[in-house]
């Protein structure tokens, strides 16, 4: 086990992923290592397989072919309940249960494995303060009374709750407007650097990836086709890279940035 | 009598009966909802199963209620007469809105909470009790609703296999041409169903998401609960002791006895009854029994005996081709009886039932019509009403038209038999296939046209008996031979209309009749 801390928190071995209705695969040869610590940001563009990536490591889809270990273990080897609960999950829109309050949905987790009472409130208030939400104005609302911005912040405190080794975030922040979203993205950063978290964050935003990421993957049509960290990727000649780095050039002439 | 004074007097019968219906419905959609919501869920987990079963629960749905309790009464366990067959009736209607609710309301869930709840690591367990469930809740209710309001109607129905409820006042006013008693029993049914949708409504809105929002919701829902919880447990007490007043068949001397759902049937019922009760035996009443459920109740061994006619056993049970001779109708019929369905035919009670051809008396008077030959010729510009029986029978209106050369200026009204005489009366129709014995025929001023080509077969009134009733009760042979030759034509129109123009109860009327006829 202690040969366990050594290795890569998620490693890929040779993952492919198909399904029989599509003629061809979702996701293509994928090997790939995830060190503790960083935040490795999935770049791509719709139907890449950047959340089939994501979905196979915490065992939302099991490979077709070859193995994703996490901790050192195989998923197929782990009890699929067991890794969702060490695995934190962020997605578009929070799903939040809307019939929760802003608390239960933060407890939910911490509940799932019997915290006692006084441990989950702490933490939620721990989590919420955070987070930036002010536990005695948010705690008891639902979702529906908060802001999408607020509804993310409450998302992403809830995936911290049972204090995961891994974060899970699939364009997290994709919805919300450009001054909200920045303003969680530098959240971000300074959280996963103070908690010491790994995470892996798919985004389609260029700008996204290189504000967030230590290191970069670039998929294009089920293939990680460069895996390099932010400066490098400035200068990469890879021709999928370029095409993204042509869209920044654009958005930068463009003052409004409307098309992030 | 105004409608008041009638409410006045009746209070403690149309109590009983609210209650009764009230049961019935709660009963049945309490059981619906415990067999419904989890077959719900299981569709949404097996996808195999979900057309079928929806297809199934459809189906069911369809089936109409008399079929169904025809269908039911022979069945062990779930039928016989009375409460238990008209809720398992009830149950296998409200089963379709509930399941499909509970389907439509879990699948409706949006699709990134249960990824979320998935992907936090709940389990299938964990996610329908807290996630599908509570977000499925309003639909689910809308479907119990649905259900529940659909049950208030159908009970009405329930009266005719025995369970009681608003449909027996509607049936008998139906009957007895009483507006009094139709909205005496449609009125509060009325009420229910709008008091069932207003208040699941509540219910409803609680559990949707902007009722949640609310503050201060603990107390209406809390409410809620005790409501429904202190219903259910008045409906178990209720449904308890209706059960415990069923309970028949055990004991050695009693008599379960049946009736049709009219009035004559009624009366003849309860001059059997009486005079057995006269001689000590038990009598357990099963009256007002729909369609011709009597019939599949006395071969499945619910009930003991009930009056029939002769006619109508001919052609309607044993499905022979109407014949007009009279003893070889009743011969034949107590032969076949005997055999086929171990059931013994009494001695015939001195009158004959037959179909009346009934025109109103000012058209009788008029064209100065008598018999049914004679209105031949008028009939081309006049309308017909017939009863249900009356038009599909055999000995009905399919060869009673061809027999006469008879046509009407459309197809006639198939309506409810006791409709066609408020039909006649207000001139909606022009000619009605009533009873013979009918009491309203002199108090309408109908006149009935006689059966000049002697179409129509026999109807003389009989019991229909279990053989092995006479085994256990002794006393019914001597019963019924007392009771042969005892009423006239004349007699027993008479008694129908102290019923059903004097309002009086059965059960008085036949008192009165008896009186003489037991001292001696």
């Amino acid at each position: 086990m202690s040969e366990a801390n050594n290795t890569a928190l998620v490693e890929f071995r040779d993952v492919s992923y198909a399904v029989p209705a599509l003629p061809a695969p979702i996701l293509s040869d994928l090997d790939l290592k995830v060190e503790r610590g960083e935040t490795l940001v999935l770049l791509g563009e719709s139907g890449c397989g950047k959340t089939t990536t994501l979905k196979l490591i915490n065992r939302l889809y099991l490979p077709t072919a070859g193995e994703v270990l996490v901790e050192g273990r195989p998923t197929t080897d782990w009890d699929p309940i067991q890794l969702r609960r060490r695995t934190g999950y962020v997605i578009q829109d929070a799903g939040l249960f809307p019939h929760f309050t802003v608390a239960r949905n933060v407890a939910l987790v911490p509940s799932l494995e019997n915290w006692d009472a006084s441990r989950i409130n702490d933490r939620v208030r721990e989590l919420l303060s955070l987070v930036g939400l002010d536990p005695e104005k948010y705690a008891e609302r639902y979702p529906r009374e908060l802001s999408g911005g607020q509804r993310q912040r409450v998302g992403v405190a809830r995936a911290l709750a049972a204090e995961p080794p891994l974060l899970l975030l699939d364009e997290p922040f994709g919805a919300l407007d450009p001054l909200t979203r920045a303003s969680l993205q530098r959240q971000f950063v300074a959280l996963t650097r103070r908690l010491g978290k790994t995470a892996i964050f798919v985004t389609h935003d260029l700008r996204e990836a290189l504000r967030l990421g230590s290191r970069i993957g670039l998929m294009h049509a089920g293939r990680l086709v460069l895996l390099e960290t932010p400066d490098n990727f400035l200068n990469s000649e890879e021709e999928h890279a370029r095409a993204y780095l042509e869209t920044l050039k654009l958005q930068v002439e463009d003052p409004d940035g409307g098309s992030a | 009598m105004n409608f008041w004074q009638f409410l006045q007097q009746n209070w403690n019968e149309l109590l009983t009966l609210v209650g009764q219906h009230l049961t019935l419905v709660l009963i049945s959609t309490l059981i619906a909802v415990v067999i419904g919501i989890p077959t719900g869920i299981l569709l949404t987990r097996k996808k195999a199963l979900r057309n079928p079963i929806l297809g199934i629960a459809n189906v069911m749905q369809t089936i109409p209620s008399l079929a169904l309790f025809g269908f039911l009464i022979p069945l062990p366990f779930l039928g016989g007469i009375g409460a238990r067959t008209a809720i398992v009736a009830l149950v296998v209607y409200a089963l379709l809105p509930i399941i499909r609710n509970t389907v439509t309301g879990i699948l409706g869930v949006d699709h990134n909470v249960r990824e979320a709840a998935v992907a936090m690591g709940m389990t299938d367990t964990q996610i329908l009790k807290q996630v599908e469930i509570p977000l499925a809740m309003s639909v689910i209710l809308t479907g119990v609703r649905v259900a529940m309001v659909i049950s208030v109607g159908v009970t009405t129905i329930a009266a005719a296999v025995g369970a009681g409820g608003l449909g027996v006042y509607i049936f008998r006013g139906l009957r007895q041409y009483d507006n009094n008693l139709l909205l005496a029993g449609a009125l509060p049914a009325a009420l229910m169903a709008l008091a069932a949708d207003f208040s699941l409504g509540l219910l409803e809105k609680h559990f949707s998401l902007e009722g949640r929002v609310k503050k201060h919701r603990r107390w209406g829902f809390t409410a809620s609960i005790v409501a429904v919880v202190v219903i259910a447990m008045l409906a178990a007490l209720g449904i308890w002791r209706a059960g415990r007043g069923q309970a028949t068949g055990e004991a050695g001397s009693r008599v379960v006895v049946a009736s049709k759902d009219f009035t004559e049937s009624i009366l003849l019922a309860e001059i059997v009854a009486q005079s057995l009760e006269a001689r000590g035996v038990t009598v357990d009443r099963q009256y007002e029994l729909g369609g011709n459920l009597p019939h599949d109740a006395l071969v499945a061994g619910r009930i003991d005996l009930y009056p029939e006619y002769t006619g109508t056993a001919y052609t309607a049970i044993l499905r022979h081709p109407p014949i007009t001779d009279p003893r070889a109708v009743y011969d034949q019929v107590k032969r076949e009886y005997g055999e086929r369905f171990n059931a013994e035919v009494s001695p015939p009670l001195g009158f004959e039932n037959t179909f009346a051809i009934l025109v109103r008396g000012a058209d009788a008077r008029r064209l100065n019509l008598k018999t049914i030959s004679e209105a031949v010729p008028q009939a081309r510009k006049w309308r017909a009403g017939f009863g249900q029986d009356f038009m599909t029978r055999a000995d009905g209106y399919p060869g009673f038209s061809k027999a006469y050369g008879l046509k009407f200026v459309d197809q006639p009204r198939e309506m409810d038999l006791s409709l066609t005489y408020i039909a006649l009366a207000s001139n909606k129709v022009d000619l009605i296939a009533g009873n013979s014995t009918e009491g309203r025929i002199a108090a309408l001023d109908f006149v009935q046209l006689t059966d000049d080509r002697r179409y129509f077969p026999p109807y003389e009134a009989v019991y229909l008996v279990r053989k092995d009733t006479f085994k256990r009760v002794p006393q019914l042979g001597e019963v019924l031979a007392k009771l042969a030759n005892s009423i006239s034509t004349e007699e027993m129109r008479r008694l129908n209309y102290e019923v059903d123009a004097n309002k009086r109860a059965p059960a008085e009327v036949v008192r009165e009749w008896l009186q003489p006829r037991l001292a001696t």
